[in-house]
C-alpha cells in the first residue's frame, strides 16, 4: 500500500511490532532508533506517530535509543531523523492503525471507511463504540508487514504534524532535570579517569600506592595506560584524580607539525575523484580560484561527557548520551571481550554540540571502572579539559575551488578539491571500536584511522548550480597525529564556504549582482525561490555604508536535503560585528515549523562562532586549548538579530534541515566582510588579526 | 574534616555534613538532590552551575559549602512555587528557548538576578548580564527574547 522505495529502517525492521506496542492503558509505546541530541527530534517523532495513530501527543510513550527494545537505526546523524527515521515511523504507525481499524471493522461488522479513531477510541459514523485500541490490542497480531499495511494520511488531513507543538523535553530542562547527568541509581558510586595528555602518550610511571587509603576509594583501576578511580562521593573521586595526576608520568607523544593546516596543505596522499561530469579542463574563458581552510575545531559541549555503567551477573548495562546505542554496544563488547548480547546501552540526554563528542568514549571509561566494582553502578563524568581535548576533534580542512567563466558570462566549469583527515570515525567504523580508552588497554592495538565516510569530506563539494562541467575530489590525510571525527555538517561547512566565496568573487569580477548571478545559475525552481526570498527579507543589497556590508551564501545540504540561503550583515570597525543573520529555508514537508526555525537559527549561531572565533590550539600532539579561555566560543554579547523564514512545501517529502545553515552562514559572513572591507580572509577563523593581515 | 554546615536552600533550612571545602555544586546535587546546578567547567567559566547566594549570582562549582554557611541559596528548583512556573520559566517555554538545554538552568538564575535588579533591561543589558553563560546550540536569540518577555510579564503583573 506504499508507493516508492521503503526507507532503510523499514527494510531492516519490517514488522509493525518492531515499532509499535499497545502496552499501556491509554498510551502507545512507539520505538525509534533516533535519539534526542538537542535537535528536537523527540517532539517531531511523537507528532508523526500521534498523527498517524489519531492520538494526542501525550498518549505516545516514545522509546528511543535502547538496545533492549528499540530498533537499530545506526547513528542519529546526517539530519536524517525526520527525513528517514520519521518517514519510517510514519509508515509503521500508519500500518498499526490499519490493523487495529480492520479489527474494529470485523468486530462491528462495519466498513472500515465508516470508522474513525479519536484519541484511541473507535467511532462509527462519528458515534462512539465500545472499542478502543487497547480493548482490541490483545487480539491483534502486530507481527505483520509495515509495507503491506501502511497508508499514511495525505498532507491536507494532518492536524498534529505541521504545527509547532512545544518541545516535550523542555519543561524538565527548565526545572532542574532531563539529563543523564542527573540520574541517580541505588548504590551509585562516582568515577573519574585520567586521560593521557595526547593521542599517543602512554603511562610511563604511576605511583598509586596508598591512593585508595588516602582518599577512601572503593577502587583504583589500572589496566595498561588506563587509570581511574571509583569513590563513594564525587569530591573524593576528584581529589583522588588530582592526586593521581601528580603521581603519573606519560611518555612523550609523537612529533607534530607546528601548523596543522600548513601540514595538511603539504599532504601528498592521493586525491580520489568523487564526482566528474563533462570536462572541467576543456574550453576557453577566464579562470578563477580560491583556497580556504578551517582549523581543527572542538565540539565543546557545555556539559562534559557522562555515562553510567553497571556490571552485574556477567551483563553490562550502560546509560549514555551516545548517538548510536547499537554501534556502541558492539564496540564495547569488542573491547571488553564479551558477546554483544551481554551489553545493553540505553540513551539518556546529554549536553549538545551536534557532532561526535566524547559520549561514546565516556561510556567505555564508565564500563572499565564498573568492571572493577561488580554490582555497583558507577557514574563517570569527564572534566572540562577532557571534553575539549580528549573528545574527537572536528578535522582541519582545506578546500580549493577553481572555476571558469565562458564567453557568455556563465560559469562553464567548476572543480572543488578537498583535503582533510577522515570524518565519521565513530564506534564500529571499519570494524574498529574507535573508543578513546580502547587504545590504552594492555596489549591494545595502536589506534588506527579508518576511511572517510561516504559523503564525508566531499559533502557539498559539488556546487548545486547548473554548470555543465563539474568535478570534485578528496585527499584523505592519515599522517597527522590528531584524533578527529565528524563535526556538524562534515565537509559541507568549508566546501560551501569555498564555493560561495568563489561565486561572489566571480560575480564581482563580472560586475554582476551576487543574488542575480546565483539565480541565473540555478535551474531548480525551489533553489531560486529560497535565494530570491532571502534577498527580500534581508533587504538586499542593503545600504552602501562605510565599513558595513551584506553578504549571502546558499547551498542545498548534501545536494538532496534542505535548501538554505543565509544573509549576514557585518559592521567592521575595530572588530568584526555581525549585526544580523537572515535565513530562508525549504525543508519540504515540515513536521514542526518552530523546531526547524530553531535548528536553522542555532546552526547559524554555531557556524558564526566557528567562523569568527574558534580554533583548537596544540602543544605538539597535545591539545592545549583545554578551557573556555583558550577555546573561546560565541558569547551573548556578540549574538546578532536573527530572522528565519520557511518556504512551505507541505506536499513534498521532508528534507533534513539540522545542518543546512552551517555552510551558507560561513559564506554569508565571509562575503559580507568582503563587501564591508574589500578583503578576503581565506584561512578561518575570521579574527581581527586575520583581517589586519589580509589588509596587509 | 567533616563538619555540619547549615544554610537555607530555596527558603527551607538545609544542612550538609561534609568537609568545609566541598564545592557547593556537589552538596546541592549529591546531598540535597537538586540537579539544576549543572557542572560545566568547574572553574566559573561557563555559568552552567549558577545559583543565587543571598540574591547574588555565584558559580556553585567555584564556591565552597563554608562560603554559604548561614546564607540563603536559591536554585532553579526554587523558582517555581506550588507548581506555578516563574515568569522566566514560562517565558522560556513560550519562546521555546533552548535546544539541548544544558545551559538553561544557569541562565535562568543569572537572568533572575538581572531582573531582580533591573526590571526593564534592554537587549544589550540582557546580553551583558548573560555574557558569562555559554550556550553551544545557538539558542541565544530565543533566550534573549525570553528574558525580555519575562521582564515584561513581571512588570505587567506588578501594575
Amino acid at each position: 500500500m506504499t508507493t516508492g522505495g521503503l526507507p532503510k529502517p523499514v527494510l531492516d525492521h519490517p514488522l509493525v511490532s518492531h515499532w509499535i506496542a499497545f502496552d499501556g492503558e491509554d498510551t502507545v509505546v512507539v520505538r525509534s532508533g533516533r535519539v534526542e541530541i538537542g535537535q528536537g527530534n523527540t517532539t517531531a517523532l511523537v507528532q508523526i506517530a500521534a498523527e498517524e495513530l489519531d492520538l494526542r501527543p501525550e498518549q505516545i510513550d516514545l522509546v528511543a535509543g535502547d538496545t533492549r527494545s528499540a530498533p537499530d537505526e545506526g547513528f542519529t546523524t546526517g539530519s536524517l531523523s525526520v527525513q528517514v527515521g520519521g518517514v519510517a515511523l510514519r509508515l509503521a504507525a500508519s500500518a498499526a492503525r490499519t490493523l487495529l481499524v480492520a479489527e474494529a471493522a470485523k468486530l462491528l461488522q462495519a466498513d472500515p471507511a465508516d470508522l474513525s479513531v479519536v484519541d484511541g477510541a473507535v467511532l462509527r459514523s462519528g458515534e462512539p463504540t465500545s472499542l478502543t485500541y487497547w480493548s482490541m490490542a490483545p487480539s491483534v497480531d502486530l507481527r505483520q508487514s509495515v509495507a503491506d499495511h501502511a497508508a499514511p494520511k495525505p498532507a491536507h488531513a494532518r492536524r498534529i504534524v505541521g504545527r509547532s507543538v512545544p518541545r516535550l523535553d523542555l519543561p524538565a530542562k527548565l526545572t532542574g532535570g532531563g539529563f543523564l547527568h542527573d540520574m541517580v541509581v541505588d548504590g551509585m558510586l562516582h568515577g573519574r579517569v585520567l586521560h593521557p595528555p595526547s593521542v599517543s602518550a602512554r603511562l610511563a610511571g604511576a605511583d598509586l600506592a596508598g591512593l585508595a587509603d588516602r582518599h577512601a576509594l572503593t577502587a583504583v583501576v589500572r589496566e595498561g595506560s588506563f587509570v581511574g578511580v571509583v569513590a563513594p562521593r564525587e569530591e573524593q573521586a576528584l581529589a583522588a584524580l588530582a592526586d593521581m595526576q601528580r603521581r603519573c608520568t606519560w611518555s612523550a607523544g609523537r612529533s607534530a607539525p607546528a601548523d596543522p593546516v600548513a601540514a595538511l596543505a603539504q599532504a601528498t596522499e592521493e586525491a580520489v575523484v568523487t564526482f566528474d561530469r563533462g570536462d572541467v579542463g576543456a574550453g576557453e574563458g577566464d579562470g578563477f580560484q580560491t583556497t580556504v581552510s578551517r582549523p581543527y575545531l572542538a565540539h565543546a559541549s557545555i556539559g562534559p561527557s557522562c555515562a553510567l555503567a553497571l556490571w552485574e551477573d556477567g551483563h553490562l548495562m550502560v546509560w549514555s548520551h551516545t548517538q548510536g546505542v547499537y554501534p556502541l554496544r558492539r564496540a564495547l563488547a569488542d573491547v571488553l571481550g564479551i558477546p554483544p548480547g551481554s551489553v545493553d546501552v540505553v540513551h539518556r540526554q546529554g549536553a549538545g554540540c551536534y557532532g561526535h563528542n566524547g559520549a561514546d568514549d565516556a561510556a567505555l571509561d564508565a564500563a572499565l571502572l564498573a568492571r572493577a566494582v561488580p554490582g555497583s553502578p558507577v557514574r563517570l563524568l569527564w572534566s572540562r579539559g577532557d571534553e575539549l581535548a580528549s573528545s574527537p576533534l572536528g578535522p582541519a580542512q582545506i578546500t580549493k575551488a577553481h572555476a571558469r567563466v565562458g564567453g557568455d558570462g556563465r560559469v562553464a566549469a567548476f572543480s572543488v578539491d578537498v583535503t582533510c583527515q577522515p570524518y565519521g570515525q565513530r564506534p564500529g567504523r571499519d570494524g574498529r571500536p574507535n573508543l578513546l580508552s580502547a587504545a590504552l588497554l594492555t596489549d591494545a592495538p595502536p589506534p588506527a584511522t579508518g576511511d572517510d565516510v561516504p559523503e564525508g569530506a566531499e559533502r557539498n563539494a559539488v556546487p548545486y548550480y547548473a554548470i555543465a562541467n563539474l568535478r570534485a575530489s578528496k585527499r584523505i590525510v592519515r599522517s597527522l597525529p590528531y584524533r578527529a571525527s565528524s563535526i556538524r555538517g562534515l565537509g559541507a561547512y568549508l566546501n560551501v564556504f569555498a564555493i560561495e566565496t568563489l561565486v561572489d568573487d566571480m560575480a564581482a569580477a563580472l560586475g554582476r549582482d551576487p543574488v542575480a548571478f546565483r539565480v541565473a545559475h540555478l535551474d531548480d525552481p525551489r533553489a531560486r525561490a529560497v535565494v530570491e526570498r532571502l534577498a527580500e527579507i534581508c533587504g538586499w543589497p542593503g545600504e552602501a555604508g562605510e565599513e558595513c556590508g551584506l553578504g549571502i551564501g546558499f547551498a542545498r545540504y548534501k545536494n538532496q536535503g534542505a535548501y538554505c540561503a543565509v544573509a549576514a550583515r557585518v559592521e567592521a570597525d575595530a572588530d568584526i560585528r555581525v549585526s544580523h543573520l537572515w535565513a530562508a529555508v525549504d525543508g519540504g514537508e515540515i513536521v514542526n515549523p518552530d523546531g526547524v526555525i530553531n535548528q536553522i537559527e542555532g546552526g547559524m549561531i554555531q557556524s558564526m562562532s566557528w567562523t569568527l572565533k574558534e580554533q583548537v590550539r596544540f602543544d605538539g600532539e597535545a591539545v592545549a586549548s583545554r578551557d573556555w579561555e583558550s577555546y573561546p566560543i560565541l558569547r551573548f554579547g556578540e549574538v546578532p538579530e536573527t530572522a528565519t523564514e520557511i518556504l512551505p512545501r507541505p506536499d513534498d517529502p521532508p528534507l533534513g534541515v539540522a545542518e543546512a545553515s552551517q555552510g551558507p552562514t560561513a559564506a554569508a559572513i565571509g562575503n559580507a566582510v568582503h563587501r564591508a572591507l574589500g578583503v578576503r580572509v581565506r584561512r578561518l577563523p575570521i579574527t581581527r588579526e586575520a583581517i589586519a593581515s589580509a589588509i596587509g | 574534616m567533616t563538619q555540619r554546615h547549615s544554610f537555607v536552600v530555596n527558603g527551607a533550612p538545609a544542612t550538609a555534613d561534609v568537609p568545609g571545602a566541598t564545592r557547593l555544586i556537589h552538596v546541592l546535587r549529591n546531598d540535597l538532590g537538586l540537579k539544576g546546578a549543572r557542572f560545566g567547567c568547574g572553574e566559573g567559566g561557563c555559568g552552567a552551575c549558577t545559583v543565587l547566594v543571598d540574591g547574588r549570582p555565584e558559580h556553585s562549582c567555584d564556591v565552597s559549602v563554608e562560603f554559604v554557611a548561614g546564607r540563603s541559596v536559591e536554585t532553579v528548583e526554587g523558582l517555581s512555587r506550588d507548581g506555578v512556573l516563574h515568569p522566566l520559566q514560562k517565558a522560556f517555554l513560550d519562546e521555546q528557548a533552548g535546544q539541548c538545554g544544558y545551559c538553561l538552568t544557569g541562565i535562568l538564575m543569572r537572568a533572575k538576578a538581572l531582573l531582580d535588579a533591573n526590571p526593564s533591561p534592554t537587549r544589550t543589558e540582557i546580553a551583558g548580564a548573560l555574557d558569562g553563560n555559554l550556550c553551544r546550540c545557538g539558542a541565544h536569540p530565543r533566550i534573549l527574547r525570553a528574558v525580555a518577555r519575562a521582564a515584561e510579564a513581571i512588570r505587567a503583573s506588578r501594575t
